[in-house]
Order: C-alpha cells, then sequence, then structure tokens
C-alpha cells in the first residue's frame, strides 16, 4: 500500500499506468515515477534554463509541475498556509494531438490550512480542448477556475507580480504575489539528481515571493500576508525504481536565507539526500548529500498511516540545526494520490516558517 | 426452554401423522411465496435493468444542461463553464449499428463525469489510459457482446461504415448501450467539436458563475427526474405483473388458511390435553407460534427458490414484452438482490400468521374444558354466512364507489379485487341458497339428505370454493380480454398495415434513389411517403406521423370516431388524427383544437378524428405529410410504404435487398410486420396466462385437500347410512356428485363473475394502464372449455378421497359406532 | 388417616348458565384429604362431583369457596401458576382416555413428566412394566383397546410422582373385567406412590374398593 500513494513533486508517470477508479498509483516505484523514460526527452546534465520559454509546459517530458505554497499571517496574527499545484502528465510520447486525442492530462490541488483546519480540493482534465493548460507569454496556468497567472508587467526573470486564485467546497482564496529577486536554479545549475543512478529532472524556484491577499476558509474571509516559494519542476524519469517516497521540505529562514533539502527513501531503509542554501543574494549553492541529516521527532496518526510532523533538520557544512513543528499535524491530503502537505514553523539557530511534503507513508 | 422445545416436538408430531395436510400446507405456502417472489423478482430485474440505463451516463437521474433544441451544440460552452466553476462532463449520444441491430452509442469523458452518474463503477477500474488514448475501448455488457455474437477485442463496422474501438465487456453497463471516449464518439457520429448535453455533478458544489452569464441562453439546466420515461411507460406493466401475483399470493394463501384451520380443529383435544398436563396457555401459543414461522421459513425458502426459476422461465417473454413495447432492455439472466430474499422469507412467514391468526386467536380463547353439549353447527353456520355475506355487499359498494369516483390505475385494480372479494366472500351466502332451494325440491329421502349433508360440508368446503372461484373468474376474465383482444388486434392490424411493403432507406439520398428506381417498376402501384417526428405535448411523449393524400388510408386506416370529411381536412393540414391513448390523456374530442410545438413554431391542429392504436405507449397525431415536413423541414425523409401487386411482392423485396442492401429492420412486408406485432402482443398476454394457470392448479390443489381432510371427518356422517343399507360404492357415488354439485354451482357463478371481470379489465385497467379500449365481446366457446375444465379439475380433486371411501374396511365404519365420539 | 390433609376444600360453589337460567352444580362444598388417603366420590349424574374434580385440578374457577392445596390457594392463582400446579403435583385421568394421537405410547407416558422437568427412566420402566404396557410402546393410541389406553393415561398421570391424582370416572368407557382391572393396578401404583387419590364413579362396588367414600347430591357433600 505505501507504495500507492503518490506525491509532490509528482503526479506521476504513473498516474495514468494506473486505474482512474480507484486513482491509486501503481506499485512500480512510487506512482510509476520510478517507469523507463521510452519515448520521452531525457533529462541530461548542462541545459540552459530559458525564460519565459521554460515558465510553459514541456510536453516532450513526461512530466511536470507548478507549486506555490505560502505561510501566512492575519492582522491577529494567525497563522495559514496554502498550497496551489498543477501537475502536468503525458500519457504517451510523440507530437502533441489535437483535441481531445491530446495524450496530456493535468491534475490540480489547492489546499488552504490553519491550525484548526485543512481544506483541500482537486481538479482532473484532459489537454486539447482548453480546460486546462499553460502558456509561457503571458503567463498563465490554470485548470477550470483555478489559475496561476502573470501580471502584465511580469518579468520574465522574476516571475513576478503573479495572481493566484482556486476555489472548493469550503474554501478560497484570491493573493498577489510579488519579489524583486531573480529565479533560483536548484541543483546543478537547474539539473537536480534524483538518485546515484542518474534520475534527475529540472527544478528551479522563486523562494523570495511575498504573498497578499484574502483567504476564506469555511465561509470567513480573512486579510493576509505573509512569504510564499513557487517550485517548477519537470522530468521524464525522476525516482528511481526502488525509491518509495520523500520527505522535502521549504525553509525561509530568519535571516532571509532559503533552504530546500530532501530526502527520497529506498525499500533497502537507505535513503538519497540532496538540497540547495539559497542566499540572500540569491546565490544558490549545492549542499552535499552527507551534509544533510533529517530525524523524526514526533509521528501523527492519521488513519492507517504514522506520518513523522516533526523534524530535527541539521545542515552540518552551515552550522544549522533546527527543529520543526508543523501548523496542523492533520494537513493530509486525502486526494486520489494522497499525501501529507503543511506549512510548518521551526526553532534552533534560526526560526522561520516553511512547508513540509511528506509522500509514500 | 426444554419446556417449549418438548411442546413444540408434540406440535410437530402432528404432521408427523397427518402427511397430506402437511404436504397441502406447504404446497399452500410454497405456491404463495413462490408466485409472489417470482414476479417481485421480474419487476426488480426490470426496474434495475431502468435505473442502471437511465443512471449510466446520462440519463437523466444527473442534472443536464442541455440546448433548448435539444440539438448538440459546441463543446466550447462545455470549456466556458468548466472554467467558470461548473462541474459538468460532456456526452455525446447517437445511435450505431451493427448489423441489423441498433444500439446506443455514448461518447463520455471520464475524468470529469460526475461519481453519482456513473451507475457503471466498473467503468472507473477501466483502464484510463486505453480508453482515452487510441485505439480505445467500447465499453458494452456481456449479455450485448454476447447477442452481437462478438468478442473482447473485436472492432465492428457501424452503420456509417467507421469501427468501432475494440469491444470490452463490462458487467454493470446497460444492454444496448456502447461506451466510448467523448473523442471516438465525435468521430464516430460525425460530430466534431458539438456535444448532446453536459451533466451537473451535484458533489462539487463550488462558487460559480450564474448560467447565463456563461452561455446565454444557449443552454438550459434540467433538472433530474425522480422517475424516468421508461418507468412512466412501463409501470402499468409491471402493475399488471404485480396485481397477478398478489392475486396468486392470495389464492396460496386461502389453502394455508385452510390446512391451518383444519390442523387446529384436529388437534383441539391435543391442546386441551397439553394444558390439562401443565402447559401454560401463554407458552402454548407461543409454541403454536413458533411452529408456524418454521413451518413458514421453510416453506418461503423453498418457495423462494420455485419463484427464482418461475422469474427465470417467464423473464424472456417478459423481457421480450418489454423491449417490444417500450424498446426497454433487460438482461436475460437473473440477478437478484439479498433484499429479495429477505422480503420474500418475511412475505412467507407474515403471510402464514395472517393466514393462521384466526385460528391462532381461536386457540388462545380456547376455554379448557370443551363445552359439554353438541355444536350448534347450524346456527352457527347461519350467523357466518350471514356475516360473510355483509362483508361482501359492504365490499362491492366500495368498489361501486371507487368506479364512480377513481380516475387512477391503482383504482382500476382496487375496483377488480373489490369485485373477486366480494365474489369470494358471497359464495358461500349463495352456495347456501341453492343448496336449500335443492333441499326443498328434493323428494327421496336420499336427496333430501344429499343436500342437507352438502349443506352441513359447506363450511369445509368454502375456501376451497372461493379459491377455485376465484381462479376461475380470473381465469374467465383474463380469456375473455385477451380474446377480445386478440381478434380486435387482428382486425385493427389489418386496417393499419395496409400497404403490401414498407421501407426505411438509410438517409435521404438513398430514399430518394430507390425512389427513381421504384418508378420505373410496373407492379409498383403507389408510393405512400412517411415521416415522423417527436414532440412532447403537456409532457406526454407524443410522436407525428405524416400521411400522403391517398385512398390507401381513405379506405384502410381504422377509425374510432371521425367527422365526415376527415382525409380531406387532414390533407389540408389544418387537422389531424389523435390516438386513443392521446384522446384520452389530454382530454380532447372531436373538433377540440391542440397545438404542436415544431422547429418552425407552434402548429395548431383541429381534432377530426380518433383511432385506436394499441400497444404504443406514446401519444400519437397523424398529420398531413407536407404539413410535417413544412413544420419539421430536418426529419428525415426516408420512409416509405409501398402499394404492390401482393403476388409481385416476394420478387420486389427481394429485388430491393439486393439492389440497396437494405436489412430485416429497414425492408418488411405486410406478413412478416405482421407476424412480428402479433408475437409482441402474445408475449405481453403469455405472462399473464402463464400466472393464470398458475393459480387455477393451486385453486384445484386446494380443493383436492379441502376434500381429503374433509373425508376423514365425514366418517361419522357416512357411517349411519352405510349401516342402514347404502352400499359403498353408491355411498362413494353420492359423495361425488355432491363435490361435482358444488364445483359447479361454483363454476357456473364464476362465469358471470369473469365477464364482469373481463369488463373491469377492459373497460377500466386497460383504459388506466394502456390507454385504450377494446370492444367487449363474449366467447361462450371458451366459456363451455372452462367450465369443463374447472368440473375436471374438481373431479380429479375428488377422485382421491372417493377413491380412499371405496377401499375402506367395514370395520373402520364400525368403529365409528364403536368409538362413540 | 394419619397427618394433617393435604387438601382442603371450604365453601365452594359454582354454578353454569344454561339458556336464560343459571344452574347451581356446587352448593358450598367442604371437603378434604390426607396424604397418601384414596377418596371415591360418588353420585348421580349431574350432581357436580366431575366439576368438584375440574375446580381441584384447577381446570375451572369456582364463584365462591376456597381450595387450598397444602398452603396455597388454588382458586387464587393465576393461569399459568395453575399450569404449573397441574404439571408438576397432580396427576389426571379422565374418562377419555385424552392421549396425544400423534405420540407413541412411550412418548405418551412420558409427556407429563418431561414438561415437568423430571423424568425418572426408572419409574418410568417400572411403570411400563406393572402397567404391562412393554410390548406396545412404539404404537399409537388409535391402535391400542380402551383398557390399554387407560393404562396409558394412568402411566402419565403417575409418571411425574404426583402429589394427588385425579380420576373422573376413568372405567367408564371399560367393561367391568377391565374397570377392575385397571383400578386394581392404579390403587396399586398409588399405594407404591404414596400419592392421594381421589376417583369420581358412579360405580358404588368401585366405590367401596377405596379407603373412604364421599357421596355428593345436589350440591352438598353428604
Amino acid at each position: 500500500m505505501s507504495a500507492s500513494r503518490l506525491t509532490r513533486r509528482a503526479f506521476a508517470a504513473g498516474l495514468l499506468a494506473a486505474s482512474l477508479g480507484s486513482r491509486r498509483a501503481s506499485a512500480q516505484g512510487f506512482a510509476g515515477l520510478g517507469g523507463e523514460a521510452g519515448g520521452f526527452a531525457p533529462v541530461v546534465p548542462g541545459r540552459k534554463l530559458i525564460f519565459p520559454q521554460d515558465h510553459g509546459p514541456h510536453p516532450d517530458f513526461r512530466i511536470e509541475w507548478w507549486y506555490l505554497t505560502a505561510n501566512l499571517k492575519d492582522a491577529a496574527g494567525n497563522a495559514y498556509g496554502v498550497q496551489w499545484t498543477l501537475f502536468r502528465q503525458a500519457m504517451a510520447p510523440g507530437p502533441q494531438r489535437e483535441g481531445w486525442d491530446n495524450q496530456q492530462i493535468w491534475m490540480a490541488h489547492a489546499a488552504a490550512t490553519s491550525a484548526t483546519a485543512h481544506r483541500f480540493a482537486e481538479k482532473f482534465a484532459r489537454g486539447g480542448i482548453g480546460q486546462a493548460g499553460v502558456t509561457a507569454q503571458p503567463f498563465v496556468a490554470f485548470i477550470d477556475n483555478w489559475a496561476l497567472r502573470g501580471d502584465v508587467a511580469m518579468a520574465a526573470a522574476t516571475l513576478s507580480p503573479l495572481d493566484v486564485t482556486a476555489a472548493g467546497k469550503d474554501f478560497s482564496y484570491a493573493l498577489r504575489l510579488t519579489s524583486d529577486h531573480d529565479l533560483v536554479l536548484q541543483g546543478e545549475q537547474g539539473y537536480s539528481r534524483k538518485s546515484e543512478r542518474g534520475q534527475a529532472s529540472y527544478y528551479y524556484s522563486q523562494p523570495y515571493f511575498t504573498a497578499q491577499g484574502t483567504l476564506t476558509l469555511d465561509g470567513k474571509p480573512v486579510e493576509v500576508s505573509g512569504v510564499a516559494w513557487m517550485d517548477r519542476e519537470w522530468s521524464s524519469q525522476p525516482l528511481a525504481s526502488d525509491q518509495t517516497g520523500w520527505d522535502w521540505l521549504s525553509l525561509h529562514l530568519g535571516s532571509g536565507e532559503k533552504v530546500m533539502l530532501f530526502r527520497l527513501r529506498q525499500k533497502d531503509g537507505g535513503a538519497y539526500f540532496a538540497g540547495n542554501w539559497i542566499g540572500t543574494d540569491g546565490r544558490s549553492q549545492q549542499l552535499a548529500p552527507d551534509a544533510i541529516a533529517l530525524e523524526p521527532l514526533g509521528f501523527t496518526e492519521i488513519g492507517q498511516r504514522s506520518l513523522p510532523t516533526r523534524w530535527r533538520v541539521q545542515l552540518r557544512s552551515h552550522g544549522l540545526t533546527v527543529e520543526t513543528k508543523p501548523l496542523n499535524p492533520q494537513a493530509f491530503m486525502a486526494t486520489s494520490f494522497a499525501y501529507w502537505e503543511g506549512p510548518i514553523s521551526f526553532e534552533g539557530d534560526q526560526t522561520g516558517v516553511g512547508y513540509l511534503e511528506m509522500t509514500g507513508y | 426452554m426444554s419446556r417449549a422445545l418438548w411442546i413444540l416436538a408434540v406440535l410437530l408430531s402432528h404432521w408427523r401423522r397427518h402427511p397430506m395436510q402437511f404436504a397441502t400446507l406447504l404446497i399452500g405456502l410454497i405456491s404463495a411465496t413462490a408466485l409472489w417472489s417470482g414476479v417481485q423478482a421480474l419487476n426488480a430485474q426490470a426496474r434495475s435493468s431502468y435505473d442502471r440505463a437511465a443512471a449510466a451516463l446520462g440519463g437523466n437521474r444527473t442534472a443536464m444542461l442541455v440546448s433548448p433544441d435539444g440539438n448538440a451544440f459546441p463543446q466550447q460552452l462545455f470549456v466556458d463553464l468548466r472554467r467558470a466553476g461548473w462541474p459538468v462532463s460532456p456526452v455525446v449520444e447517437g445511435s450505431a449499428r451493427i448489423g441489423t441491430r441498433s444500439l446506443r452509442l455514448l461518447g463520455i469523458e471520464p475524468l470529469s463525469l460526475p461519481i453519482e452518474a456513473s451507475a457503471a463503477p466498473a467503468l472507473g477500474t477501466a483502464d484510463l489510459q486505453s480508453f482515452v488514448l487510441s485505439p480505445g475501448a467500447t465499453l458494452l455488457s456481456p449479455q450485448t457482446l454476447r447477442e452481437l455474437e462478438l468478442h473482447d477485442g473485436d472492432t465492428p463496422e457501424i452503420s456509417s461504415s467507421a469501427k468501432l474501438p475494440p469491444l470490452k465487456a463490462q458487467a454493470e453497463l446497460a444492454p444496448g448501450v456502447l461506451v466510448v471516449d467523448i473523442g471516438a464518439a465525435q468521430r464516430l457520429l460525425d460530430m466534431p467539436g458539438r456535444v448532446s448535453r453536459l451533466l451537473v455533478g451535484s458533489k462539487d458544489i463550488g462558487a460559480r458563475a450564474p448560467l447565463q452569464q456563461v452561455v446565454g441562453d444557449r443552454l438550459q439546466l434540467v433538472q433530474p427526474e425522480a422517475e424516468t420515461d421508461l418507468e412512466r411507460l412501463t409501470d402499468s406493466f409491471h402493475l399488471n405483473l404485480t396485481a397477478f401475483g398478489l392475486l396468486s399470493f392470495l389464492v396460496g394463501l386461502f389453502i394455508v388458511n385452510s390446512a391451518i384451520g383444519l390442523a387446529f380443529e384436529q388437534r383441539r383435544p391435543m391442546l386441551r390435553t397439553l394444558r390439562a398436563c401443565g402447559a401454560s396457555a401463554r407458552l402454548l401459543n407461543g409454541v403454536m407460534i413458533v411452529e408456524l414461522t418454521l413451518i413458514a421459513l421453510a416453506a418461503g425458502l423453498i418457495g423462494l427458490v420455485c419463484g427464482y426459476f418461475i422469474a427465470a422461465t417467464l423473464l424472456p417473454d417478459v423481457a421480450a414484452s418489454l423491449r417490444g413495447l417500450y424498446g426497454a432492455q433487460i438482461p436475460g439472466e437473473l440477478s437478484l438482490k439479498p433484499q429479495w430474499w429477505f422480503t420474500g422469507i418475511a412475505i412467507s412467514i407474515i403471510g402464514t400468521l395472517g393466514a393462521a391468526s384466526a385460528s391462532l386467536i381461536k386457540a388462545a380463547r380456547m376455554p379448557l374444558l370443551a363445552a359439554a353439549q353438541a355444536y350448534p353447527w347450524q346456527q352457527a353456520q347461519q350467523r357466518w354466512l350471514l356475516l360473510q355475506g355483509g362483508g361482501a355487499l359492504l365490499i362491492f359498494i366500495i368498489g361501486l364507489v371507487l368506479l364512480w369516483r377513481g380516475d387512477s390505475l391503482v383504482a382500476g385494480f382496487a375496483v377488480l379485487a373489490a369485485i373477486l372479494l366480494g365474489a369470494a366472500l358471497g359464495l358461500p351466502a349463495i352456495l347456501a341458497l341453492a343448496l336449500a332451494a335443492g333441499e326443498r325440491g328434493a323428494r327421496g329421502p336420499l336427496t333430501t339428505w344429499f343436500w342437507a349433508d352438502s349443506r352441513l360440508q359447506l363450511s369445509g368446503l368454502s375456501l376451497a370454493l372461493m379459491a377455485l372461484l376465484l381462479a376461475l373468474g380470473v381465469n374467465v376474465g383474463v380469456g375473455t380480454m385477451v380474446e377480445s383482444f386478440s381478434r380486435t388486434f387482428d382486425r385493427w392490424l389489418d386496417g393499419r398495415l395496409a400497404a403490401e411493403i414498407y421501407l426505411n432507406a438509410a438517409n435521404d439520398q438513398q430514399a430518394a434513389e430507390i425512389k427513381t428506381w421504384l418508378k420505373t417498376r410496373p407492379e409498383v402501384r403507389a408510393i405512400l411517403p412517411g415521416a415522423r417526428a417527436e414532440v412532447k405535448l403537456q409532457d406526454f411523449p407524443t410522436e407525428l406521423i405524416g400521411f400522403a393524400d391517398d385512398a390507401t388510408y381513405r379506405t384502410n386506416w381504422p377509425l374510432l370516431e371521425h367527422t365526415a370529411d376527415v382525409w380531406d381536412r387532414v390533407a389540408t393540414g389544418e387537422a389531424a388524427l389523435v390516438s386513443e391513448q392521446l384522446s384520452r390523456r389530454l382530454h380532447l374530442s372531436i373538433g377540440d383544437h391542440v397545438t404542436v410545438p415544431t422547429d418552425r413554431g407552434p402548429w395548431p391542429l383541429q381534432v377530426v378524428a380518433i383511432y385506436a392504436d394499441y400497444g404504443n405507449p406514446r401519444g400519437q397525431l397523424g398529420v398531413a405529410f407536407n404539413g410535417l415536413i413544412k413544420h419539421f423541414p430536418d426529419v428525415a425523409q426516408t420512409r416509405f410504404g409501398l402499394r404492390v401487386d401482393p403476388a409481385q411482392v416476394p420478387q420486389l423485396v427481394e429485388a430491393l435487398r439486393d439492389r440497396y442492401q437494405l436489412g430485416e429492420r429497414s425492408l418488411a412486408d405486410q406478413a412478416t410486420l405482421k407476424a412480428v406485432s402479433k408475437q409482441i402482443f402474445s408475449r405481453t398476454f403469455a405472462v399473464t396466462t402463464a400466472l393464470n394457470a398458475f393459480t387455477l392448479g393451486i385453486a384445484g390443489v386446494a380443493l383436492l385437500t379441502s376434500l381429503l381432510t374433509l373425508g376423514q371427518s365425514r366418517l361419522p356422517q357416512l357411517a349411519p347410512l352405510w349401516a342402514i343399507g347404502l352400499t359403498r360404492r353408491r355411498l362413494a357415488f353420492v359423495e361425488l356428485m355432491k363435490t361435482l354439485a358444488m364445483a359447479a354451482i361454483t363454476a357456473l357463478l364464476a362465469l358471470p363473475l369473469g365477464l364482469l371481470v373481463a369488463w373491469c379489465l377492459i373497460a377500466v385497467v386497460n383504459v388506466k394502464a394502456f390507454g385504450w379500449r377494446l370492444p367487449f365481446e363474449v366467447f361462450p366457446l371458451e366459456l363451455l372449455k372452462l367450465l369443463g375444465v374447472a368440473l375436471l379439475a374438481s373431479l380429479v380433486a375428488a377422485a382421491l378421497p372417493i377413491l380412499k371411501l371405496l377401499r375402506m374396511q367395514p370395520a373402520q365404519l364400525v368403529k365409528v359406532f364403536a368409538d362413540e365420539r | 388417616m394419619p397427618g394433617a390433609p393435604m387438601l382442603r376444600v371450604t365453601g365452594l360453589t359454582k354454578s353454569f348458565s344454561s339458556g336464560p337460567d343459571r344452574v347451581s352444580v356446587l352448593r358450598g362444598v367442604d371437603f378434604s384429604l390426607c396424604p397418601g388417603e384414596r377418596v371415591a366420590l360418588t353420585g348421580e349424574s349431574g350432581s357436580g362431583k366431575s366439576t368438584l374434580l375440574h375446580l381441584i385440578a384447577g381446570l375451572d374457577q369456582p364463584d365462591s369457596g376456597d381450595i387450598r392445596f397444602g398452603d396455597e390457594a388454588v382458586s387464587a392463582m393465576s393461569d399459568a401458576a395453575r399450569a404449573a400446579f397441574r404439571r408438576d403435583r397432580l396427576g389426571l385421568v379422565f374418562q377419555q382416555f385424552n392421549l396425544i394421537p400423534s405420540l407413541s405410547v412411550a412418548d405418551n407416558l412420558a409427556f407429563q413428566s418431561r414438561l415437568a422437568g423430571r423424568q425418572d427412566n426408572a419409574w418410568h420402566a417400572e411403570l411400563i412394566e406393572r402397567l404391562g404396557l412393554g410390548h406396545l410402546q412404539k404404537r399409537y393410541p388409535e391402535q391400542l383397546s380402551g383398557g390399554q389406553q387407560q393404562r396409558v393415561a394412568i402411566g402419565r398421570a403417575l409418571a411425574v410422582k404426583p402429589l394427588l391424582l385425579l380420576a373422573d370416572e376413568p372405567t367408564g368407557n371399560l367393561d367391568e373385567a377391565t374397570a377392575d382391572e385397571v383400578l386394581a393396578l392404579a390403587s396399586d401404583l398409588v399405594r407404591r406412590t404414596g400419592c392421594g387419590f381421589l376417583m369420581v364413579t358412579h360405580s358404588d362396588r368401585l366405590a367401596a374398593t377405596l379407603d373412604r367414600q364421599v357421596h355428593l347430591r345436589a350440591g352438598l357433600i353428604h
């Protein structure tokens, strides 16, 4: 069962190999992410990312996502988290087909979290007919009535300003995102390794967004503001077949620095670590795998699952040790592909906020 | 507890010593449960397929958005609505023909399909990728796959000569439906970029823009309906089945009631002894209820199994009638839900306890000490007859009131039930009068005794005779109705199908070619063009048929009522013929006006005639062909009838088939059409007739068992006669005569009752159920035949007890005196 | 006879309606019976002797008066209590043999004791032996002669080891020789169990064989 739950960084090449009815991913790696790239474009080191083109879709690659998380506060100081994700997956390689024959499938997740509530919704759509899609210029990523849209004044290098909207049965939000920092290339100039055997993705982020807008939870609107982090990633085969899931963290340090790190868990109990340290100047520095240590401190039982929602994070190379705790330990995304994703805060050598994502539990 | 068990064992020991009586009880219960649950199984089967058809992907169980004219619309509206927050899913619908079979082709979009609309959960587990991506898949029910004689993976061609994606059987789908991806459907049906309707999900309620703001008036919202068209149309058919099932159930319970009543009488001394030896009344009654429940449980289970087989036997006929009459697709294999078994058992237990309630109450009230004086049976019988006669009268009055005030099918059946129940209750009183009259007219001592003793037997036999009366009455009634129908239908078909050949071309172009060719053929005397359009008149589905102005219709088309210049008026395009169903439904009579909504605006028509349209669940309007084309310019003009020299028909049919590849459904001669129509109707009534036969059989069993059980208790009455000097042979003959006399009187009474039932079926139930009324005819020969059957049944039923009497040892007769009970 | 009476009847009255009239059958009967005592109750037809027996057995209820069995007032018991009383303390034998036609001889005999929940197999075997029913055990009542049937009935009444055996004209349907034989057997067995015995009979000859005779006339004991 554990291998059948999906993930963040993926709604996976495996979505479609999996059945829609049970809407469960296959057991092949995590949601089929470990499958062969067969026929899709390979991820190779050294490719230079070009903007605004790379803000748009890469249909030759099997999977791709536009991933936004925000840590917000209202006037009274109450903390909130917001997630907005659009996934693209190609059912088959080759030239893009017209209309209903188009091989792209789109999936989106949106969530709003407070200390006491966690609301989420999901959407599915076929490509080719205009129900969902992404264009690079002007930048807009949409599915049904959810959208992540660039302002006319948007700069390709900063991906700012953006407007994001989503609505579910019991929540909705509309936020404006602005940043004067350039985009940050993760991994090695945007080439992000996912295993020792060469599985990788293209990966860049905008971790410097400030966010402002309205969040409505259970019918009560509040004005909120805070920080946001956007990830862009695409690949054809990002996981090795023995990798079962991951733990991913984004941290907004009190010093203004940013940290992204993840651990890909293996069947044999081992793990692959990776991450980047992003300075206040926007310079990104790859973290050495052996410099990262992650240790679960506390678990939350959700249904049949036991999830490590409190962590100790150590980055030896930067002399940083922090302990994280979730804003709402019940921030579980019980969507067709279920995973845990929610806002966190941390204390220790530095204080701050961030997001935690855990898949494959 | 062990005390109760011990009492139960004692009670049950009675049945061991009276196996025949036990068999009677079981037969009654089993047949009651079997017929009831059999009919329920048929109904449930049909209903679940309607549900499936309705819920499956775009029936009217889900709210929908459709264009006001019902036509397909651009799929961009779907996208616009999704982007405005509407949880809609597109559906493309059309028909596809595989071989000669016409099927419903549905194109769906599985990702947006509302959960509540996908009645086929297996659709979800189907491999999405293989469904959506080329070559895709065609999902259909296993039954349809079998009927088409195709296999998983086949890619048959459909009429438009396109190939279907590979077939894949899905058990949850309704028969007759092909489900493909929406993209495939648009290609197959030649509807690029267009959809037939949008399903609106109800689960995903978020903020959404007002409909008007998104699509203007191009789409309108249709709320889900609780009942489907198919359900509405077939309601009456199922009500008919239910009514007959209920009747059989009641007849079965008659048997149960008499068997239990008799057992109680026989066990009366045993119950007293049990009480005297220290079993309390409460315990004893409790154990008796347990005993009956156990028997009902066992018999109910057997009955359910029998009911299953009855349903399985009748299902092909029921399915064929429903398909023939209403186009409803019912799977040919029974699939029953657990609740069917539970209700079956519950019905059996409730029925048993209901039938036993009189005996149970008697047992509870039974005094411990037997009354010393002889039972005043004469006085008691008088009171009982008066009471039942009064009840009968009351029920008749209720029936009359219902007939006068009622206006629904249920009221119609209530009238029928009142007639039957009243007649049954009144029977003993009428029989008593007849027997008393016989007694007064009797001369010799033996004949006097004959009548007097018959009267004494009356209370014991009355239930069986009531069952016989009911079974015969219903048989006469239904027989008369079916016979009336078949004669009327034959005459009607002759007039209705006046053209020798009926033809439906594949498209307008082919129709034109065929017409041109036919004009060159000398044997073709006339070509009668036809066209059809569908509308709703006050929500009643109605079809318009176009008539060419031709002598064929003037001389042949059967009319019930009409004005003098009917056909001239129709030809002007301002008048219409109205089917009987429609005239009753909308209360239209000659001279009234009706306005039909058409593609070119409202079309006012005056009613100039009413005609019979047997078997059509929809309403029908006959109008001028030219007028129809004018108001519905898009209708297919592919149908026509041909007047041909009858001798030339086979050659012409063959020539047409060869030349234009027309299938069975596109080209038929008059004789074939008539045969098919008659077959549909004979199947409709086959079920009724079968249930009827069952009922008569059960009544025969009831009579047999009553006579058998009476036989034993009648010894004390017969022994003195034997002692006085009547031979056993003579006694047996007298006994036989008595039984036959009572059966004959009952059967004679059943004749007028049956005719009354027939009248009620024809003039009340049919009119309400189907919307048409038959001329009422009486068939004396049929009545005589039934009379014979009734007497034969009584003879057979009486034979066994009589044989027993004939073979009785004198010692047993002597014993009557020796025991001196 | 020794000891205090186990059955004491005082001031018992009972009347029945007959058409428009009421007929007083018992008009204040006083009667008692000691443990082990064998009493014959005699009287003309309609003198009320069967009615008295039925009232003592709790089969019917008196209009007034008191029936005490030991410390218990039978006349004040509920239906269920009277049923239990009959089952556990009494044995009943009637003129009509009142066997259950669908049960075998053995089952009929064991019937009441099973109902009472105290079956004693050794005692049953002894009864069957003494009543001479050994070869008839598997037969059904209708296959027996009158005398045989009444012996089964007596066996059934005694199988439960009652405190009191009540018999209503037990030999009324039997010829004289059989009657004597059946009664002798019954008396013998009553003595063997030590229970009380009250027999209604119209035969002075049979009455004379018991310990005491009580004569009922016009609803009163004489």
